[in-house]
Formats: C-alpha cells, sequence, structure tokens
C-alpha cells in the first residue's frame, strides 16, 4: 500500500459544533467540535462504546443529537424531514453489517434510491450502478441477491450502493469489523481507490494499517470526547496522552 | 500377534435382532396390522351398529326432499329441495360469513397492528389493549354476548336505530338498502372493467416512462380516478340506472332492502374482532421483524419514510405476515362453525346438524362436512407452499 | 494542513437539557412530538374518556353490589347481585351441595400444583410434573366421581367452573403427551410411522373442534359394541385429546427441529439408544425451547373448552348462557356475559404473561 496523496482543499464539508448527544441521563456525546474539509480523510479509533459510531451516526441524522451544531455542506441539520433528506443525498454511509435489502438484487439495491428519489432514468440508474459494481470488482454478480453473495462482497456492494447516489462525502461505519479476516483486504483496496480519487471519508476503524496509508488524520475518542488529533505519523509515532498509548498498544498488540 | 478383535464377527451384522433395519421392518409391520385390526373392528362395529339401528348406509340420502326450511339461503332454496341441496346451502353460508370476516378482520388487524408502533404512547396503548382483551376471551362467549347481549337486545324494528332513514338496526337484524339495476346499469359495469384495464396499461406505461425519462406520473391520482372516476362518471351520464330499494317499517318488521340476519351479523362482528385481534399481532411481529439496519440503511440513502416504508419494510415484512395470516384466514373459516351455538345456517348447523338429526347417517354426514374443512386446509397449505418457495430469500 | 489537538482534561457528563427530563420530556417525546401525534394524542384520549367513563360508572359506581333478588336491581349500573346469587351453580354445577367440599379440596390441590410447577423458585420440578400427570388425576378423579366410601356423583352433574378446569385439565395433561410420541413419529426414519403421524395430525389440524366433538357425540357411539356404553364427557374428553395432541405435535416438532443434529449424534457416540437419545439429550431441550408454543396451546385449549356447550356440556360458560334465559332474571345478559369474559381472560391473560416471563428467562439463559 503506497501513500496516497492528499487532495483536500479549504472548503469545509462537515462542521460539528460543541455536538452533544444524550442517551437518556447518559452523556454519550461532549463537545465534539471536528471540521472536515472537502477531499479530506479522516480516520476515527477508540475503544468500544466511546461514541464514535454514535457521533458519525449524527452527521447524516441516523441519532439525534441534543446539543450544538451540525452543518453538511453549509447546510445546518434540524429536524426538518426535507432538510434531513436533503443532507443525506450528500452523504453515502457503508455499514458494519452491510445491510443490503435482502430482497432486491444487487442491481436493484444500487438502483433504488437514484430512481426513487433522485428520478433518475431507469435505464441511466442501471448503467451508473453497473458502472460502481465495475469499480468495485462485483459487475459479474449483479444479479444475484444479497444472501448469495460472501461478506466481503456484500460490503462492496454496499459501497457501490452508496457511490450511486453520487455522494460529497462518504461515512464509513466499522465497515470490516464484521468480515473475516480474508476479506477484509478487498474491502480496503476498495476504500484506498477511493480515497486515491480524492472522496472525503470519515472512516471509523481499526485497520491501523489503512489509517498509515490513507488517512489525513487520525482522531482518537473516549468517553464520548475527542482526545487526540493529528496527523498518522505523529498520532502513531509520538501520541501524547496516556489514554491513546494505552489504546495503540492493545490493538497494535505492543 | 495380537489380534483384538477375535471375539467379534469378521463379516455380517450380527444377530437378527440387534440389525436396526430388521428392527424398524419389524415395529413398522406390527404398526402396520396393529392400525388395520383397530379400523377393521371399527368398521365391523359401526356396520353392525347401523345395521341393528336399521340406519341405512350409502349417499342416496343426498336426493331425498329435506323439508326443512333454512333462514338464509343464497341461492333458491324451498322445503322440497334436496339433502344435497341443503349441504350447498351451508357450505355457502359458511363461505359467506367467512369472506366477510377475513374482509373485516384484515382491516381492522392491520389498522390495529400498525397502531401498535406508533410512536404515540396513547394510540399505542390502545391498540395493545385491544389485542389483548379479545384475544384472550373465548371466541364463543364473543359470539354470545353479540348475538344475545347486544343484538337479540336491541329494541322492537319500532324504535330501531337509523342512519339516514337508510340503514335499520333492530333485533330483527340489520336493514339496508338493495341496489336494483336499471337497463343501462351495465355500461357503468363495463366502464369499470375497461377503467381497470386501462389503469393496468397506465401503470405499464409508467414504468417504461420511468425507466426512459426518469421521471413518473402521479399514479396515486391516475388510478383511482380511471378505476373509480370513469365508471361513476359513465354511470351520471347514463341517468344513474340504479334504484335503491329502501327497507320500510311494514307492520311489525321492515320489508324490502336487503336484511343481513341478527346470527349472521354477531358471527361476523366476533369473528372479525377476535381474529382481528391476532392478525394485529402477526403484523406487529411482521413489521418489527425487518432488522433496524434495514430502515437505517434506506434513510442513509436518503429514502423517505413513506418510501422506505413501501420499497424496503413492507415487502420484506410480507414474507412472514402472508404465511401466519393465511393460517388465521383458515382458522376463521373453522371458527365460523361456531355458527351453529347462535343458529346461524352454516354447513355444520344445517348438514351435521340439522340434516344429520332427520337422515341419521352421522358416518357419511360427518365424513362430508369434515372433508370440507380438510380440502379447504390442504388446498390453501398448498397454495401457501408454492408462495414460500416463490418468495423465499435466495441465499447460498 | 492536518490540525494538531490534544485534550489535556477530560470533561465531565453532565445532566441532558431540562425539556430531555422527567415527565415533560416523556410527554413531549411519546405524546406531543408534533402537531399529528399532538392531534392523535388529543383523539384517542378524548375517544378513552367518552367509553371508559359510562363504563366504569355501569360497572362500578352505579352498580348494585348487594342483595338477594331480582328487585334490589333498579339502577342503572350493572346488577352483580345477578351473579351473586347464582355464584355456586357458576362455580359447581349442578354437583350436590353437602359433596362440594370434595371439590374445593381438588381446587386447592390443583392451585398448589400450579404453584409448584409454575414458580421458578420451588425445586423439585421433575416430582411435580410426575405429581401433576400420575398421581394428581387419579387422585381428584375419586374425589370428584366418588369411591372408597364418597357417594358418587355421576358426571352429568358436574357442571361450570369445576368442569371447565376439568377439560381444560384433562386436555393439557392428555394432549401433551401424546403430541410428543406423534412428533417423534413425524421425525422418525419409519416411512410408515412418519407417514402414519403426518395423516393423524394434519386430519386435527383440518377440522374444526366442533365437527370433532359432533363426531365424538354422534359417531363414537357407533364405533363400540351395542351394550357399551361410554360417559358423554368421557367421549369429548377423547375427542379434545385427539384434537390438541395434534396441534401440540406441531409445537414439539418445531422446538425438535431447532435442536442441532449434533446433540443426536453426541448422544448416539454415547452408546444411548434411541429412546434414551431422546429422553435424556434431545427432547429436554426441545421442550424447554418451546415452552411458550406450548403454553400458547394451553390457552387455546382453555378458550376451546367453551365449544362442550354446543353438544350439551354445562360448563362455565353454559351455565351464564342458560341464566341469559332466567325468567326471574331477564334483562342481565351484559353481566353474565362480561362476568364469564373476566374470569376467562385472568385466567388467558395470565398465563400469556406466565409464556412470555418464561420466554424472557429462557432467552437470558442462551
Amino acid at each position: 500500500m503506497g501513500s496516497v496523496q492528499t487532495t483536500s482543499s479549504d472548503i469545509p464539508m462537515i462542521e460539528l459544533q460543541r455536538l452533544n448527544k444524550w442517551y437518556g441521563e447518559f452523556h454519550v456525546l461532549r463537545d465534539i467540535d471536528l471540521t472536515v474539509r472537502k477531499g479530506e480523510r479522516i480516520v476515527i479509533c477508540g475503544p468500544s462504546g466511546s461514541g464514535k459510531s454514535t457521533m458519525i451516526r449524527c452527521i447524516n441524522h441516523l441519532e439525534e443529537h441534543q446539543a450544538g451544531d451540525v452543518i453538511v455542506n453549509g447546510i445546518t441539520m434540524t429536524r426538518d424531514v426535507k432538510r434531513v433528506e436533503q443532507i443525506r443525498r450528500h452523504v453515502g454511509m457503508v455499514f458494519q453489517h452491510f445491510n443490503l435489502f435482502p430482497h432486491l438484487s444487487v442491481l436493484d439495491n444500487c438502483c433504488l434510491s437514484p430512481v426513487w428519489v433522485k428520478k433518475t432514468p431507469r435505464k441511466k440508474a442501471v448503467d451508473t450502478a453497473m458502472m460502481y459494481l465495475e469499480r468495485v470488482k462485483i459487475a459479474d454478480q449483479a444479479h444475484k441477491y444479497p444472501g448469495q453473495l460472501s461478506g466481503g462482497q456484500q460490503q462492496r456492494v454496499a459501497i457501490a450502493r452508496s457511490l450511486c447516489m453520487h455522494p460529497d462525502v462518504m461515512l464509513f461505519d466499522e465497515p470490516t469489523s464484521a468480515l473475516d479476516p480474508e476479506m477484509i483486504k478487498e474491502v480496503l483496496d476498495v476504500m484506498i481507490e477511493l480515497a486515491e480519487e480524492g472522496m472525503t471519508m470519515l472512516c471509523v476503524t481499526h485497520e491501523m494499517g489503512f489509517a498509515r496509508t490513507v488517512a489525513d488524520r487520525v482522531i482518537f475518542m473516549d468517553e464520548g470526547q475527542i482526545i487526540e488529533e493529528n496527523d498518522p505519523e505523529t498520532f502513531f509515532n509520538h501520541p501524547r496522552s496516556p489514554r491513546t498509548r494505552a489504546f495503540l498498544g492493545q490493538i497494535l498488540g505492543h | 500377534m495380537l489380534r483384538p478383535f477375535d471375539s467379534l464377527p469378521r463379516r455380517g451384522r450380527g444377530p437378527l435382532w440387534r440389525d436396526p433395519a430388521a428392527r424398524a421392518l419389524v415395529f413398522q409391520v406390527l404398526l402396520l396390522i396393529g392400525l388395520a385390526s383397530v379400523i377393521g373392528l371399527l368398521v365391523h362395529n359401526t356396520l353392525q351398529n347401523l345395521d341393528a339401528r336399521g340406519i341405512n348406509t350409502g349417499f342416496d340420502f343426498l336426493d331425498n326432499r329435506a323439508g326443512f326450511s333454512i333462514s338464509q339461503t343464497l341461492i333458491s332454496y324451498d322445503g322440497n329441495s334436496t339433502y344435497g341441496r341443503t349441504f350447498v346451502i351451508g357450505l355457502l353460508n359458511t363461505l359467506l360469513v367467512s369472506a366477510l370476516g377475513i374482509v373485516a378482520a384484515t382491516i381492522i388487524g392491520f389498522t390495529v397492528g400498525i397502531a401498535r408502533l406508533s410512536p404515540n404512547y396513547l394510540l399505542a396503548k390502545l391498540a395493545t389493549v385491544y389485542v389483548e382483551l379479545f384475544r384472550n376471551i373465548p371466541l364463543l362467549l364473543q359470539i354470545l354476548f353479540w348475538y344475545i347481549a347486544v343484538i337479540r337486545s336491541m329494541p322492537s324494528p319500532r324504535q330501531s336505530l337509523s342512519l339516514g332513514d337508510m340503514v335499520f338496526l333492530n333485533g330483527r337484524g340489520l336493514f339496508v338498502p338493495a341496489p336494483e339495476p336499471q337497463t343501462g346499469f351495465w355500461f357503468s359495469v363495463a366502464a369499470l372493467l375497461a377503467g381497470s384495464v386501462a389503469a393496468m396499461l397506465m401503470a405499464r406505461h409508467n414504468r417504461q416512462r420511468q425507466s426512459r425519462t426518469g421521471r413518473r406520473l402521479p399514479m396515486g391520482w391516475i388510478i383511482p380516478a380511471l378505476v373509480l372516476g370513469l365508471p361513476v362518471m359513465v354511470f351520471l351520464v347514463s341517468g344513474s340506472p340504479l334504484q335503491w330499494d329502501v327497507p320500510a317499517l311494514k307492520g311489525f318488521n321492515f320489508s324490502g332492502g336487503l336484511t343481513v340476519l341478527p346470527e349472521l351479523l354477531a358471527l361476523w362482528i366476533a369473528l372479525s374482532i377476535y381474529t382481528a385481534a391476532f392478525i394485529a399481532e402477526i403484523v406487529r411481529s411482521g413489521i418489527q421483524s425487518v432488522p433496524k439496519g434495514q430502515t437505517e440503511a434506506a434513510r442513509a440513502l436518503s429514502l423517505p419514510p413513506r418510501l422506505t416504508m413501501n420499497q424496503v419494510i413492507i415487502p420484506q415484512a410480507m414474507r412472514v405476515i402472508i404465511p401466519q395470516m393465511t393460517s388465521q384466514y383458515l382458522n376463521l373459516i373453522k371458527n365460523s362453525s361456531l355458527a351453529t351455538a347462535i343458529g346461524y345456517p352454516d354447513l355444520v348447523a344445517v348438514f351435521a346438524g340439522t340434516t344429520l338429526n332427520q337422515v341419521g347417517q352421522s358416518v357419511e354426514i360427518m365424513a362430508m362436512t369434515m372433508a370440507v374443512y380438510l380440502v379447504l386446509s390442504l388446498l390453501v397449505s398448498l397454495l401457501m407452499n408454492i408462495y414460500n418457495a416463490r418468495t423465499a430469500l435466495r441465499e447460498r | 494542513m492536518a490540525t494538531s489537538f490534544f485534550r489535556e482534561s477530560l470533561i465531565s457528563p453532565r445532566k441532558p437539557p431540562v425539556s430531555r427530563q422527567g415527565l415533560r420530556g416523556w410527554l413531549h417525546e411519546n405524546l406531543f412530538s408534533g402537531p399529528v401525534n399532538s392531534l392523535v394524542t388529543l383523539l384517542v384520549g378524548a375517544l378513552a374518556i367518552y367509553a371508559l367513563v359510562p363504563v366504569i360508572e355501569w360497572a362500578l359506581i352505579k352498580a348494585q353490589w348487594v342483595g338477594d333478588s331480582r328487585a334490589d336491581c333498579s339502577g342503572d349500573g350493572a346488577c352483580w347481585v345477578y351473579i351473586e346469587t347464582r355464584l355456586g351453580s357458576l362455580i359447581y354445577g349442578f354437583y350436590p351441595e353437602a359433596q362440594r367440599w370434595r371439590v374445593d379440596i381438588v381446587f386447592v390441590l390443583f392451585v398448589v400444583l400450579g404453584i409448584w410447577l409454575m414458580v421458578p423458585a420451588v425445586p423439585g420440578k421433575k416430582v411435580a410434573a410426575l405429581v401433576g400427570l400420575l398421581v394428581f388425576p387419579v387422585v381428584a378423579f375419586f374425589l370428584l366421581s366418588g369411591g372408597f366410601g364418597l357417594e358418587h356423583v355421576p358426571t352429568r352433574r358436574w357442571g361450570g367452573l369445576m368442569l371447565t378446569l376439568v377439560i381444560a385439565s384433562v386436555g393439557i395433561v392428555g394432549s401433551l403427551p401424546l403430541g410428543i410420541v406423534l412428533a417423534l413419529g413425524r421425525r422418525s426414519s419409519m416411512p410408515l410411522v412418519r407417514g402414519v403421524c403426518v395423516v393423524f395430525i394434519e386430519f386435527w389440524r383440518g377440522v374444526p373442534l366442533i365437527t370433532v366433538l359432533f363426531m365424538a357425540s354422534v359417531m363414537f357411539p357407533l364405533f363400540v359394541p351395542e351394550d357399551f356404553n361410554i360417559d358423554k364427557l368421557l367421549r369429548a374428553l377423547v375427542g379434545i385429546m385427539l384434537f390438541w395432541s395434534a396441534y401440540m405435535a406441531e409445537v414439539v416438532r418445531s422446538g425438535l427441529q431447532a435442536i442441532p443434529s449434533g446433540q443426536g449424534e453426541a448422544g448416539a457416540a454415547l452408546g444411548l439408544g434411541y429412546w434414551q437419545r431422546m429422553g435424556l439429550v434431545v427432547l429436554p431441550q426441545a421442550l424447554k425451547l418451546v415452552i411458550p408454543g406450548i403454553v400458547n396451546t394451553f390457552i387455546a385449549l382453555f378458550k376451546d373448552t367453551t365449544l362442550v356447550l354446543i353438544i350439551g356440556l354445562f360448563d362455565f360458560l353454559a351455565l351464564i348462557k342458560a341464566g341469559t334465559s332466567d325468567s326471574s332474571w331477564l334483562g342481565f345478559a351484559i353481566e353474565g356475559f362480561v362476568f364469564a369474559a373476566l374470569v376467562y381472560w385472568i385466567f388467558c391473560f395470565g398465563m400469556s404473561r406466565y409464556s412470555q416471563f418464561i420466554e424472557r428467562r429462557l432467552y437470558r439463559g442462551h
């Protein structure tokens, strides 16, 4: 894996400002401040329960925050359904458990949203879907159903499905955690390729090799807050917080 | 040299009684002999008993004159009709109340089941109360309640409850206006057919149009306009060729219009309410069986809630719901036989009841009655198997 | 480009904003989160009040609770006197009054046994099950029917809630073992055994219980030698048992299917024979798994005991129904049915809650 060229600009894509969230009485996200610029690749890591998934799920309103602001592409998130849908069109998301629609073929999974939401002519939607399926090297399976594919193949379809909406930013919520080891690489390769093309990406992942190669910034979260944030070189070689050090020690096995 | 296995025979299968295949064979032969002798004994006893009581055998009685009257007949019937005809009348009455019950139970059940999932606490609780109340009270009790305590206790025809002087409800039943088609009404029927065909063609055209241009016609308006609007327009243009025979009070009872017997009404209400409680549970659990991740994925793809429901949740929930619903429909059909407790003339009441009492050929009559339900059950499970095979999710 | 950031001191958790807390937060979230939600709340609330107030008024506030004749009930409320005056017959049917203590003993035994079997904390479930299946039915039979110096009370004098419970208990105790045998048979490798079980199960599941009871009352006498007279109640009980055993078999079968085949194979590897394998390894696991399904079948069976009124047995509901045509108490049908509904509902709802409780316990256990 060679290092990926940084292509990020100054245009802010996502801004989280003093974001706070509670589950009942439990304070899950505490004063999160984060700006993601266009073209930037960010990897978020941290122990389980640290709020990293919750944070990226606030960006497309799968979780509702209670205080602070989420601004995507200049649009401030509110509870207004139309506005939420408008924001979601710019934000693709890949889930840990793929969440493909089992009753639709791979191709229909990819075409569903372009056809119904973007009103793309189906023929054109199919062409776009085939192009992206080609890119994730799974075009030959287009007419199969998700249940007939392996985990790695399903996750690649899920990535293609998100790309079909031409998002400006992609969120990855532990995309390789549910995969068998031999399938992790095929998914990471697709993600690296995507990064090379300049896609803005936010990845929650424990794949530190991926973080070293691809990330512009690595963020470490614990107890619902951002503890440390740095370029991968500094982050991995000179972590400042003892918590970061402990975490890296565990995950890298030294 | 050690030969540890010397004590066991080298080949062969050991003694016969230790061979599982031989044991299975013997056991099955014994079972067959046992079954055959029990059935033989029963048949022997039955024949002897029938002979001793002077009861005929065979199905000749079906051609004999029945000579009793039936309170609700969907096809022509009088005292001179045969027992074969009473069988058909009973069967039709069973099918009538079942069909009415299935429609009402489905509507109520879906409404209540979806209400149980409402974010509104009060509505969800109300739906839960409905389900827990009605499914935990015996159906027969509910039938008797509606029949004896509600409908038969209604005021006499003179004081009936009425709806706009068109529909009347009293202790003798429900009286509704009956449609009487005049000449020219068939144009409206033809328009309904034409509208439906046109709607289907439009739907196909719409798919093609979407494929080419990405735009959809507002089918939510077009389909009702074609299926309902067209016939209504034809109906009005052709001079409303339909008259209503409105029931009117004559003497002590209503005449004219359509009469829904109190027995039918009570049975229909009870069957619908009872079965709806079970259907509501099926609908709720079916929708909840779709993993949360599916909704999240649809939302992440910016599908609005209605589309998420129609394109993602419902197609998956239906696979769970439909087979269970069908078994509820079968239960409803079987439960409609409780009609006999309040005297609604269903198959069991007129055939296994009155006819059996008159003819006495219980073996033939019970066999025919049970066969009807068995055939219905087998038919439905056959259809269900086909459905399941066709909609099964394809997996590795 | 990369910003560097490091937090020296952690942010400690804070309380959520006020609107998310307590009663106000709850009301907002569940009842008034938007205009549609608020409208639904108001509509449903109004409907509930509109329907509930008269019912409560009728059943409790304006109701007549004490008295001993029809004349005591003149108000608008429910006449519970009507129920009180016939409570004895509703519970015991036509059982001779001097002998009712025998029924009471059976009731007490029944309750004790029920608690022993159903409360997880009480030890000795296997003993309880054996007592329930073998000892209790015999004791109860002699107490109710007579013998050993007790006066004989023929079954035609049995009735009311007592008869309902007798039918339900016999149905439950009889259909479960038969259902287990049928379920094993349906999964047997012997084609004839499998075929017989499939036909048997599908036959009973395909016909309504009413026709089974009709069969028991009109056809059963034809099956036996002429001078052989079998009690009407017993005939109905046999029909009910056969009918429900088919449903029970399907529930048990679903449990058997859920047990991995490795379990049976492991048993075979240990040298266990078929019955040992089933009885010691497979069935205990399978039955535990389907307790909720078994209880649900019990509930259905309990509700359907009411059908015996159609063939002329006087169970609890039959006596309530007979009361509606009692000429000295006309016009109290609603009270009768509401009371009956309440009794059946308590039994059925209690059982379904119990089944959910067991399900949760099982779920935790895995």
